[in-house]
């Protein structure tokens, strides 16, 4: 079978635009070399819905990322996914950041921002009591919002899945072939894939991509960025997201609190030569907590959760790279930051490109853009949960204690497209061993579900495919 | 709303006490709530023996020292319910709770004792640098997978931490095949019962390496090694000591955290040393008619102690639901650093008090006193007291009767 479209990379960018996509009569598929969706950038980044003030003046990333800020709420309405407009603030700290803050205000006007503000120490302190005393002014952008950007990008895929698009996991695109009217797309493991049209949203490896058809244009490098996550009973410290002024020295440390109520600080933004070292650093994990702790007044890292490192795939052109290079191949590469933010209008805009280079579309009316909800029965009343769990006694038993996440719904998650085949799938899509106690009393049970479900051994079940096993085998059996 | 005299929120070794207690002390009406698929907590992992030498005089299993509480449970027909989970408890004890058969349900409780025992310190608290492979668990989620599940997590193992759980599973790994290459302490001493140290490390010769820690995590899938250093008097690493170790498995045993986050939803106030509820002697939080005993309340070294604790509560809770009370006083308790805490923080009856606590480092030929003011009321003398192990003093109302306040001090020759 010959796909009219094969989409490379199951991140936010490339599952906003499968999604996009599967609206229109097409035979769909997504090809994503990890074990899940989700599980790079889209998974490790700032969770932040940029106002789009940053960008400079008539660039796509200003165009998107305001663009895509404005779709955000009705996307994550349509796909049931955690958002929350909690507004953000640029904090200064002397003359020379106030001047930056009056520039930033400027430009966010151009860009076509709404509802900018500059705020006076004051202003700032009395919307943020514990913004650091040492600050004297902000620039308030009300636009500003959260969102839980694994989420978004697993419904994303599961919406573009239940409208017809198939997922193939693991297929890590080693080489792409052409005859008259496909592409043929090889995965290391031997598997092919046909399709006519080719949008590259490979994140980190864009550019190796590219290389394949013969476009050697730009190049992708790897920027380091490394987080803190800390306990709910911190996630109320800020209300917005606050930023640090951008300096020559970057744009700084952000504090924020998430969708889920944990408060996350970080990145740091480091350039590195490889493409695969996700590894923290004692560096860059000092660097998060001072920088916090100059910017907002209060934060208690002895209620770390967890710290990581996300790699930003950053562009050879300083912009987003969205293009044809040749006939019915599309890059949609560099998707650096604001990329989260501007992932809808992306969708969209790609979908634009392809018009004017007279692909065949036709809108298809069986499409719903629709998804069910990840956590519906988490915010349900009482009431409401009674009926479920007499339906279905699942979901009176509680696996993960921390986050209170029944078995209804792990099982629900583990059924549901894109369906999760290890823990940390499991994790992401039902917060089950995402909280204080990280998995400790509900692992194991979780892995018995995974196995039961998916019919495999129990100690076949991974963390994250691959040689990420949990148990060797066995007791008395190792040898 | 279902009425009831006493809930127990927790099933384990002090829910079970507690409960037996207040049923022979004459509260018949009790539920106990425990949110697993049995009773006894996770006393029924520990497969292992050395419980129960000061409470039955004999060295019992893990399981076996549940079971002499179960049966008194069962033979009391003291009422329990499994797989039921309590969601939030309000400060006027109406407790929500769900499970399977029932749903979410509420119940209005005149007492209730907080029993939810305690979890284990997770490896993102630590913050260690390096990546994040599968390998890494805390000792008492591989003591599930060992002991419950019956599923080896690894074969070479190293050990973050000499908490009991971690010496316990060095042996346990060690007896099932694996090969534990050391145990890293980050203090110059171990957290751990010197008997541990002793049976599980030393007989199987086992490296304990004080004042080391881990300091990076390599492995992109399955943890490939991790790279230890030695720390200095601040318990910084020192750049120069690192040392690799190839590994498939890295324990933690760095500490236990009082589950307390049902008492935050009752406004239960807690102390910030044991993480644990502020209680009198009585354990009787500042919240009226809730009380707290075990490991919720502060963490302990032997389950024997968790189970007179528990007594205690369990007695405490009916004399508060029938209104019986000794005369009343208002005694802070307070401690100078190298005693760590106390437990009760408060004396508010004037009765025999056992006062339990523990000190902040190992310290040898010292005196511990108890004074009001200037006036010593107790003093006594011990060749050794170590972090590891919980000590204990029994005060009489006359030597505490007219006193303001009282300090707890370790005086070090």
């Amino acid at each position: 079978m010959t796909y009219d479209v094969a989409v490379i990379g199951a991140g936010v960018v490339g599952g906003m635009i499968a999604r996009e996509l599967s609206s229109y009569k097409l035979n769909l598929c997504i090809l994503e070399k990890a074990h899940d969706v989700a599980m790079g950038a889209s998974s490790a980044n700032s969770a932040i819905v940029h106002a789009g003030f940053d960008a400079k003046e008539g660039s796509l990333k200003a165009l998107l990322n305001v663009q895509g800020s404005e779709m955000m709420a009705k996307t994550c309405q349509e796909l049931g996914v955690k958002y929350k407009n909690n507004g953000s603030l640029v904090i200064g700290f002397n003359e020379e950041d106030m001047e930056t803050i009056r520039s930033l205000y400027t430009r966010g006007v151009t860009n076509g921002v709404k509802g900018l503000e500059i705020l006076d120490s004051d202003a700032l302190h009395a919307l943020e009591p514990n913004v650091s005393k040492n600050a004297t002014c902000a620039l308030y952008a009300p636009t500003g919002s959260i969102v839980c950007p694994y989420e978004l990008t697993i419904a994303s895929v599961g919406n573009a899945m239940d409208n017809g698009a198939s997922l193939l996991l693991d297929f890590a695109v080693s080489a792409i072939e052409e005859d008259a009217d496909a592409f043929t797309l090889k995965a290391e493991d031997g598997r092919t894939v046909k399709a006519k049209y080719i949008i590259n949203a490979a994140g980190l490896y864009a550019d190796a991509i590219a290389e394949m058809v013969g476009d050697t244009s730009f190049q992708i490098h790897a920027r380091r960025g490394e987080y803190v996550l800390l306990d709910k009973e911190s996630g109320n410290l800020i209300k917005s997201t606050i930023f640090r002024t951008p300096s020559k020295m970057g744009k700084g440390i952000l504090v924020s609190p998430t969708v889920d109520g944990n408060l996350i600080t970080g990145p740091t933004s480091v350039d590195i030569g490889e493409k695969e070292n996700k590894a923290t650093t004692p560096d860059g994990l000092a660097h998060v907590m001072r920088e916090t702790r100059e910017n907002v007044d209060g934060v208690m890292y002895n209620q770390t959760i967890t710290s990581f490192c996300g790699l930003r795939a950053v562009g050879s052109t300083g912009d987003f790279i969205i293009n044809m290079p040749r006939d019915r191949f599309v890059n949609v590469a560099g998707i650096e930051s604001p990329g989260l933010s501007s992932a809808p209008a992306i969708a969209k805009y790609v979908v634009e490109l392809l018009k004017k280079a007279e692909m065949p579309l036709e809108k298809d009316p069986t499409f719903s853009p629709l998804r069910a909800p990840m956590h519906a029965f988490r915010e349900a009343g009482i009431e409401e949960k009674n009926e479920i769990i007499k339906k279905d006694p699942a979901y009176g038993r509680i696996i993960c204690r921390c986050e209170t996440v029944t078995e209804g719904e792990i099982l629900a998650a583990i059924r549901q497209n894109p369906k999760p085949r290890d823990l940390d799938g499991v994790k992401r899509r039902t917060r089950a061993q995402m909280g204080r106690c990280q998995g400790g009393f509900c692992s194991p049970y979780i892995v018995e579900l995974l196995a039961q479900e998916m019919q495999v051994p129990y100690e076949s079940v991974t963390k994250f495919g691959g040689d990420s096993y949990i148990n060797v085998g066995k007791t008395k059996g190792v040898d | 709303m279902k009425q009831i005299d006493l809930v127990i929120v927790g099933g384990g070794p002090a829910g079970m006490s507690a409960a037996v207690a207040a049923y022979d002390n004459g509260i018949k009406n009790i539920l106990i709530l425990e949110r697993d698929s049995h009773l006894g907590g996770i006393l029924q992992q520990c497969i292992h023996n050395g419980f129960g030498l000061h409470r039955f005089g004999e060295e019992l299993t893990g399981p076996e020292y549940a079971w002499r509480y179960e049966q008194q449970v069962y033979e009391r027909n003291i009422p329990y319910l499994l797989n039921t989970m309590v969601l939030d408890i309000s400060p006027e004890k109406v407790v929500t709770a769900t499970n399977s058969e029932e749903g979410v349900f509420q119940i209005q409780a005149k007492a209730v004792i907080l029993a939810m025992g305690c979890r284990e310190r997770s490896k993102g608290a630590l913050n260690i640098a390096g990546t994040r492979p599968s390998g890494i668990f805390s000792a008492g989620t591989a003591q599930k997978y060992v002991n419950l599940k019956g599923y080896m997590p690894g074969k070479n193992v190293v050990i973050l931490g000499s908490g009991d759980i971690g010496l316990i599973m060095a042996r346990r790994m060690t007896l099932e095949g694996a090969k534990v290459h050391a145990v890293c302490e980050l203090m110059p001493y171990s957290g751990g019962l010197a008997r541990n140290i002793e049976q599980c490390l030393n007989d199987f010769g086992i490296p304990l390496r004080l004042s080391h820690t881990v300091v990076e995590i390599h492995g992109k899938q399955r943890l490939e090694g991790v790279t230890i250093a030695k720390v200095d008097e601040n318990r910084r690493p020192i750049p120069e000591t690192r040392e690799y170790i190839p590994c498939d498995t890295l324990l933690l045993s760095v500490g236990l955290i009082p589950e307390n986050e049902l008492s935050k939803t009752a406004g239960v106030p807690l102390d910030r040393v044991t993480s644990g509820a502020v209680v009198d002697q009585d354990r009787q939080t500042s919240v009226e008619g809730i009380f707290a005993c075990g490991n919720v309340l502060h963490v302990h070294d032997l389950v024997d102690y968790v189970s007179e604790e528990a007594e205690i509560a369990g007695k405490s809770a009916v004399a508060y639901i029938q209104g019986i009370t000794a005369e009343r006083t208002d005694i802070p308790l307070s401690t100078d650093g190298k005693i760590r805490y106390t437990v009760p923080q408060r004396i508010t009856q004037k009765k025999d008090v056992t006062v339990f606590f523990r000190v902040a480092d190992v310290y040898r030929n010292v005196t511990i006193r108890v004074s009001d003011g200037d006036r010593v009321i107790y003093s006594k003398k011990k060749l050794k007291v170590a972090p590891g192990e919980m000590e204990s003093i029994t005060l009489r109302p006359d030597q505490f009767a007219d006193a303001k306040a009282l300090s707890f001090a370790l005086e070090v020759k």
